[in-house]
């Protein structure tokens, strides 16, 4: 009861073809797994490049073609120099990245639902259980709360367990482990065990998926100390936070978000990984710093063309590193700018974002010269009607219109 | 309401025995007792043979005053648990047991080491000295004590919050005891644990688990982990009546049995969760038999031997077929934790009749007498030495420091890949991953 892709060209975030498709032996659905949205799906696919496609019976049709992400420092620019690189979508990123590591250290194995045979419900593990076999790639029944404890009991003698959570939102049924015994051990054992796991899963605000499904965890994760959290936005620094992820000794979660699987972009082909606690700079401006992550990474370059047409120069973070913050490159470009801007998606209340704005008052309040906005979700259970929802998440127009109040 | 132990002879029907255990039809001793000196051996057993009473014995030794060399004697025993198991989906194993003088010594002085080191702990929780939460393991020696002696370092344990015996059984040093009690840097978890977290890895003990049932799933994740090694060695996960109520519990089971795990899930029946009793808290108090398609044993607790009889059979068994579950029916003394006084729900009679009937340690006493194996004199020195021991291993843990400030901030992450769980400005951005 997954998302099954169509393919890459005409790719959908979401496909409905799921009740047609499913077994039919099977008349129950359990109300919690019923992705089966309606039969054609609405939906918009982006590209990396900022180019969004919109679907002609969807709704505000506003086509802005952008070449909104700037060079980076440590980006596919910079490295396509020696070598081509290969085009891919993000889903097949991760893999990349996954399989690799798997390669590389026979102590990798991942578990989750539908991980195995099936292939993963957004075929993130697919072809995996075929190459690994049933030991590595490991099909979990429902019961979340012990496969995440019996992945870190696993990564207490060594091994080092990649735990999928179908929808994030379903980790909250291991929250118990994920708190106390993935993040705590390392503490309470005075430092005798490390948990080198990776929990990883979508989340976020999808395609109407409602209230359920459409969970951003980091906010109630954030607090849990000796976690870090990750999130990804592109196929670059997708397949390179996995590999971070999976070596690194601490416990990752790797925020994943269930519209950015078909985001198409060239990725070096050499081995590479990012940085865990580093931020990453889209695009370097004068004016104004926007910190932002995940999906509406997008919805702020969107918004950063049409302000560079109105005249102001953004300067665009993706800070990628929800625990800890990258202070350090969040900092100098406070102290460049001096006005700043947070756009997520999590909640208002208690959000990442909330966390973030405390934490640069407390350290830069000398470098603001007014104060911080923070742009969130509302703070409501995601509605299902379209049009709802929408209101529910930052849209661009938004984000514009913050940016010229901050910058009176 | 039944009392407790007309209700745990009533499960063990059809049980003949009278209330003690000690009686002459259950022991049948293959060998007489070793002696350098076979006239002394004789008139010795002469002795033993016209009275059970161990007091005929102690003149005898006195006058004669000859040290007998039983501590390293490991000629084989043969004896019978007290009751047979009872069996769910297996064969229960034999209630003959092959134990010998060495072993059943060594069990002694083991419980005697940590039913001394509980008490102690109970009176430096009253003195304030240990502070929050301190579940004590005293009546349940047996289980920790004959689990150890089936298992090799190379198996796992994990167990829940009333953990300081077992790892006391793996290994662990009474200073690191209580120095972690007393939250001293010398402490097995450097005084950052507490009681609930005990940890040593070295011997494959991990833990020590503060969330009721959260440590089952972590045991079956340990015998994932062994069976993907390919370790050929098992798990014991560890948890009481009321964690066996918890669903993660079941879901592990599920999980394990569908893997084909090397989990044993052991049930420390001390037949009260905090406050309440088991048949308030479960539907079927039959923990052996809750694991339905899992098989199950149900062992007295209270017997060492029982306890490595059924622990030796489960390693096997779980080698071969995967999980199966162990019920020990055992009995803690002290309540719940130091909070509880443990006679609100119990009466105090019902705690004396067990530690009259079915003590561990006096049970062991009473094997070692009647088969000559040491004297009551000898058993007392033994109790004597350990409880030196403990109050040296206090007073050494009072003198420890307490742990420094920058403690506060380290092990939150593993170190080395430029985290840090404070500060702003980090000069180091970049880090090298492996």
């Amino acid at each position: 009861m997954a998302a099954i892709f169509q393919g890459v060209g005409a790719a959908a975030p979401l496909s409905s073809s799921l009740s047609n498709s499913f077994d039919s032996n099977k008349s129950v659905f359990s109300p919690r797994r019923s992705f089966s949205v309606r039969k054609r799906a609405s939906f918009a696919v982006v590209r990396s490049d900022g180019i969004v496609n919109l679907n002609p019976n969807g709704r505000s049709a506003q086509r802005l073609v952008s070449n909104a992400v700037a060079t980076k420092a440590d980006g596919p620019a910079a490295s396509s120099s020696s070598k081509p690189g290969h085009e891919l979508l993000l889903f097949e990123a991760l893999q990349e990245g996954l399989e690799e590591e798997m390669e590389r250290d026979p102590r990798v194995c991942v578990m989750g639902e539908d991980v195995g045979h099936y292939g993963g419900s957004y075929k993130v593990t697919k072809g995996l259980a075929k190459r690994f076999g049933d030991l590595r790639v490991l099909d979990t029944p429902i019961a979340e709360n012990s496969f995440t404890g019996m992945g870190i009991g696993a990564a207490m003698t060594g091994l080092r367990p990649v735990i999928e959570g179908m929808n994030m939102g379903f980790l909250l049924l291991a929250f118990n482990q994920i708190s106390n015994n993935c993040g705590m051990l390392h503490y309470t054992s005075g430092g005798q065990f490390t948990i080198p796991v990776v929990i990883r899963g979508p989340g976020g605000v999808g395609r109407q998926l409602g209230a359920e499904h459409s969970q951003r965890l980091e906010s109630y994760f954030q607090s849990i100390p000796g976690i870090q959290m990750v999130a990804c936005s592109t196929p670059y620094n997708a397949k390179g936070l996995m590999k971070a992820a999976i070596r690194s000794e601490n416990p990752v979660i790797l925020f994943e978000h269930v519209l950015l699987y078909n985001l198409k972009e060239r990725i070096p082909d050499e081995d590479y990984i990012c940085n865990l606690e580093e931020a990453e700079m889209v695009r370097p401006g004068e004016h104004v710093t926007i910190l932002t992550y995940s999906r509406m990474r997008y919805h702020v370059m969107q918004a950063a063309k049409t302000l560079v047409n109105k005249g102001y120069d953004p300067e665009v973070i993706d800070i990628r590193s929800l625990k800890p913050f990258d202070l350090h490159t969040i900092g100098n470009s406070v102290k460049k700018t001096h006005r700043v801007l947070i756009v997520e998606e999590c909640m208002r209340t208690g959000g990442i974002g909330a966390s973030l704005t405390a934490a640069i008052t407390e350290n830069f309040n000398d470098y603001l010269d007014a104060p911080i906005m923070c742009l969130s979700s509302q703070d409501v259970p995601t509605p299902y009607a379209g049009t709802l929802e929408e209101v529910t998440v930052v849209q661009p127009a938004q984000i514009v219109t913050a940016v010229e109040q901050l910058c009176q | 309401m039944p009392t407790l132990l007309s209700a745990w002879f009533n499960s063990h029907q059809p049980n003949l025995h009278p209330p003690s255990f000690y009686s002459l039809s259950l022991f049948r001793s293959s060998h007489p007792p070793p002696s350098p000196n076979p006239t002394l051996a004789m008139a010795l057993s002469r002795f033993a043979s016209s009275s059970r009473s161990g007091s005929l014995l102690k003149p005898l030794s006195s006058a004669i005053s000859l040290r007998r060399p039983i501590s390293t004697d490991t000629t084989p025993i043969t004896l019978e648990t007290s009751v047979p198991f009872t069996a769910h989906q297996c064969e229960a194993p034999s209630r003959t047991v092959q134990t010998s003088a060495n072993e059943l010594l060594t069990f002694f002085r083991d419980m005697a080491l940590m039913r001394r080191m509980e008490i102690a702990a109970d009176s430096l929780y009253k003195a304030k000295l240990i502070r929050g939460f301190c579940h004590l393991y005293d009546g349940q020696e047996a289980v920790a004590v004959g689990m150890e002696a089936a298992l090799t370092k190379k198996d796992c344990i994990i167990t829940a919050y009333r953990d300081h015996c077992t790892f006391m059984a793996r290994g662990g040093t009474l200073l690191e005891v209580f120095a972690e009690l007393m939250g001293r840097q010398a402490g097995c978890s450097r005084g950052k644990g507490g009681s609930m977290h005990f940890y040593k890895k070295d011997s494959n003990f991990y833990g020590g688990h503060g969330i009721v049932g959260a440590q089952v799933p972590l045991g079956c994740g340990l015998a994932f982990a062994q069976k993907y090694s390919k370790d050929e060695a098992v798990t014991f996960a560890l948890y009481g009546d009321g964690a066996a109520n918890q669903g993660q519990l079941f879901e592990a089971l599920n999980i394990s049995a569908l893997w084909d795990l090397p989990a044993i899930l052991v049930c420390e029946n001390n037949h009260y969760g905090m406050g309440t009793a088991e048949w308030r808290a479960a539907k079927s108090p039959a923990y052996y038999k809750r694991g339905d398609y899992a098989p199950g044993l149900k062992v007295d607790g209270m017997d060492v031997l029982a306890v490595k009889q059924a622990c030796t059979f489960a390693k096997e068994h779980a080698l071969k077929n995967g999980p199966i579950i162990l019920e020990m029916d055992t009995y803690r003394y002290h309540g719940h934790s130091m909070s509880d006084p443990g006679s609100t729900y119990r009466t105090r009679d019902e705690i004396t009749g067990v530690r009259q009937e079915r003590d561990p340690i006096e049970r062991i006493r009473k094997l070692i007498l009647s088969h000559d194996l040491a004297t009551e004199k000898e058993l007392k020195d033994i109790e004597k030495e350990v409880r030196k021991e403990v109050d040296d291993a206090i007073a050494q843990a009072k003198e420890n420091p307490v742990p420094e400030s920058s403690e506060l901030f380290t092990n939150v992450y593993a170190k080395g890949l430029g985290v840090e769980s404070f500060g702003a400005d980090r000069k180091e951005v970049r880090a090298t991953l492996p």
